[in-house]
């Protein structure tokens, strides 16, 4: 075996992939060949190290260093420098945004220090597509020892008393899940991984399959014993070509080791996985809707009871789980429930994984432990408010959940928290709002979305959010009354009330909770036409100041609607009836006289 | 590919890759490892550094020491090249002039193993600047 010197540990998940790091491995391997490195320095393809931001990354071990936006081309200078010279190419080191220096390695990085990475451990350390390194980091180990101790109960109760809790949005408690189905009998069970993901702006669960996939198959196997399901189902969307393929070579990978198959371990157990494809609606990631897609019915929800633990797939017993949830298991059994629930808050225990968007500096996958508050993870890990903008809001759970203000900027972020704010933890989205949001906009665009993917089976969400967003689009079109507010308070609260489905049942949250928050804000719109965030088009108004315009016809020679009238060398005007919005006038004033108000 | 029949298997799978995976695992635990750097800059190479970091490594894990071996550029201290700088968790870092392959295993089993002083520390007078 070759002794390396150094490992160079290349991003290879979805993003870093989009901006060339498959070119960036090769040029690795063939220069390292070419200067006969090859033996000394090993190139290792590895999943998403979260900091999407600045990829491609390419992380040098043993000492840490952190390459951000790495081209091909630099390829050959890190290996000269770093590696023959022992320099640090410092141009592609990342640069502290507040301090504009150079930091030399990821221990020195704010985007790290706070996290705590459990589900996401091998993300970003070894490569996806080798069970071997997997198996290096007690990968399977949790297995063998579940499999040795013979006693689902007893793991079930591991599961429970560590306190984990559903990451798919819910927060319903793991381990009293996986008893239920154990203890529905029946010839056959099955366990489902829940790998749709629809929430817009998260990207969890496909960066855990594309960098840690034989976690997710340990993990089913575990609950697979634990419930007596000899089946395991991984429901994905289509949209996730490269998890798709990662997952479907450790699966062979697993088999050929005879980790998946029959008789695991000796054990006499057979398990065996097999991948369902989505097509991408959100309303499939809801656990009704998602076993009836799988059968090859339509993606509808139904009600509930009956659960899934009770008639699931095929009307079996079957228990269907988030991926964020499988790849808490095998660290849960192997380090104890002792160790997992000392993390966390009374209630939500562990470590929960978001996907930072938005106005913020530090983009990316972060993992942190429950009971952090939002200003450690916004302005610590995410680096603070991108261009010096002042914070407004913090958008959690998607299109179920709501915003969150600077009065909760303190608050420890864990499931019942974010609901007695008004908000919920979700799947994991967050997404930051500069003070250049519009509140009543940003409800718009998660009702929009709803509308979009309501699957149209319950009248309430249907035709009860299409009227939402109608009268959304009357208040940021300035044609809102107050009546209309009160209208979308009550509708919102029958749409809640009376929904078939989580969809339907959360879909006003982002309407409400703006409206508790930003009530003023609504009101400038239907009382003063005014959007204070200035996004709202139908508000704006572009005025030409008299005093500094020279009258030089740049703006009246380029709108398009010709909304602008004057005379050379004397101020213009713009007619308001005509305008359009569309600020081509701004642009090209070159004195600028053009202001939006 | 041979079939893992059983928890014993597993484990003994595990050992043997362990090994190969060693090297990021340190990387990880840094501050609770020793830490050995090796000036290798033109100097450095000239007076042999390379053979001397290959030996460090070798001797680190064949005693099974917790160790991390890196390189660096030029510390300063040309005249004592190949130079070494071994950083013991919690301890100051010093610095030792004119390693060869044998004072490098010297350094191994006096210094890092048995805390022994061993001779040809230079003196320090600098702070480095990203502590
Ligand atoms: C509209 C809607 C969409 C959902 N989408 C997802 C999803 O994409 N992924 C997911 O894991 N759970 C989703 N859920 C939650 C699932 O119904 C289910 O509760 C979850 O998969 C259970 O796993 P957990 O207990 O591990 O969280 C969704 C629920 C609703 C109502
Ligand atoms: S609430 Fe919406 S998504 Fe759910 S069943 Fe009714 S129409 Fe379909
Ligand atoms: S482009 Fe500016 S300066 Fe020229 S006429 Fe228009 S407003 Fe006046």
């Amino acid at each position: 075996m070759a002794n390396y010197k150094y490992h160079i540990l290349i991003c290879g998940g979805t993003g870093c992939r989009a901006s060339k790091s498959g070119e960036i491995v090769q040029n690795f391997k063939n220069i390292l060949k070419q200067e006969n490195l090859d033996n000394e320095i090993q190139v290792i393809t590895t999943g998403c190290f979260g900091f999407c931001e600045k990829g491609p990354i390419v992380k040098i071990l043993p000492d840490n260093t952190f390459y951000t936006q790495v081209k091909p081309e630099d390829c050959e200078e890190i290996v000269k420098e770093h590696f023959i010279k022992g320099r640090k190419v410092t141009r592609l080191l990342y640069t502290d945004p507040e301090k504009k220096e150079h930091v030399s390695d990821s221990k020195h990085m704010n985007f790290y220090k706070k996290q705590m990475r459990i589900a996401l451990r091998n993300c970003g350390f070894i490569n996806p597509e080798n069970i071997d390194e997997y198996i290096a980091r007690d990968g399977y180990a949790a297995l063998a020892k579940v499999l040795e101790q013979n006693d689902p109960q007893a793991t079930i109760d591991i599961i429970k008393k560590s306190g984990l809790r559903g990451r798919g949005g819910g927060g319903f408690p793991t381990g009293l899940k996986w008893e239920i189905a154990s203890k529905n009998p029946a010839d056959q069970k099955y366990i489902i991984c829940n790998a749709d993901e629809g929430d817009p702006g998260a990207f969890m669960d496909r960066s855990i399959l594309e960098g840690d996939p034989h976690s997710i198959i340990e993990a089913m196997t575990i609950g697979g014993f634990c419930i007596g399901a000899t089946k395991g189902l991984v429901y994905i969307r289509a949209e996730y070509p490269l998890a798709i393929q990662r997952l479907q070579i450790a699966i062979e990978q697993a088999r050929e080791y005879g980790l998946l198959g029959k008789d695991l371990l000796g054990s006499g157990f057979d398990f065996d996985l097999e991948l369902r494809y989505g097509a991408g609606a959100f309303v499939c990631g809801e656990e009704t809707a998602l076993i009836h897609s799988m059968e090859g019915q339509r993606g509808e929800p139904t009600f509930k009871p009956p659960f899934p633990a009770q008639e699931g797939y095929l009307k079996k017993p079957s228990n269907v789980n988030n991926v964020e949830t499988f790849a808490n298991i095998p660290v849960i059994i192997n380090k104890g429930w002792e160790w997992f629930s000392s993390i966390g808050t009374e209630k939500s225990k562990g470590t929960k994984v978001f996907a930072l968007a938005g106005q913020i500096n530090n983009v990316g996958l972060i993992e942190v432990p429950m009971g952090i508050t939002l200003r450690e993870v916004i302005f610590e890990i995410g680096g603070g408010i991108k261009n010096g903008k002042k914070f407004k809001a913090v958008q959690t759970g998607g299109p179920s959940g709501g915003c969150l203000t600077e009065e909760f900027l303190d608050t420890p972020i864990d499931y019942d928290n974010l609901i007695a704010a008004g908000s919920m933890m979700g799947s994991g989205g967050m997404i930051v709002m500069d003070e250049t949001s519009c509140m009543p906009a940003v409800a718009r665009f998660y009702l929009d979305f709803t509308c979009e993917e309501s699957c149209g089976k319950c009248s309430p969400c249907r035709v009860g959010n299409k009227r939402l967003c109608e009268l959304l689009d009357k208040i940021t079109s300035g044609k809102g009354t107050m009546e209309d507010l009160e209208n979308i308070k009550n509708l919102s609260q029958v749409i809640k009330d009376t929904a078939l489905c989580g969809l339907g049942q959360t879909s006003p949250n982002p309407v409400l909770s703006t409206i508790s928050h930003f009530w003023d804000e609504y009101v400038a719109h239907v009382v003063d036409k005014k959007c204070p965030a200035g996004q709202c088009k139908a508000l704006k108004q572009y005025i030409i100041d008299p005093e500094k315009c020279k009258g030089c016809t740049a703006c009246a020679r380029n709108c398009p609607v010709g909304a602008i009238k004057g005379t050379v060398k004397n101020p213009h005007e713009i007619n308001q009836e005509l305008c359009i919005k569309c600020g081509t006038c701004q642009a090209k004033c070159k004195f600028g006289a053009i202001s939006v108000q | 590919m041979d079939k893992i029949k059983s928890l014993a298997d597993l484990k003994k799978k595990r050992d043997a890759i362990q090994g190969s995976l060693n090297l990021r695992e340190n990387g990880d635990n840094s501050e609770s490892m020793i830490q050995i750097k090796v000036a290798m800059a033109t100097c450095g190479i000239a007076a042999g550094a390379k053979q001397v970091m290959e030996t460090l490594i070798e001797q680190c894990s064949s005693k099974k020491i917790d160790a991390v071996v890196t390189q660096t550029g030029c510390m300063g201290y040309c005249y004592a090249e190949p130079t070494v700088e071994i950083t013991k968790p919690g301890q100051d870092p010093i610095v030792f002039g004119h390693v060869s392959v044998e004072k490098a295993k010297e350094l191994v089993e006096k210094y890092i193993l048995n805390n022994e002083m061993v001779e040809g520390i230079i003196p320090q007078n600098y702070q480095s600047i990203d502590k």
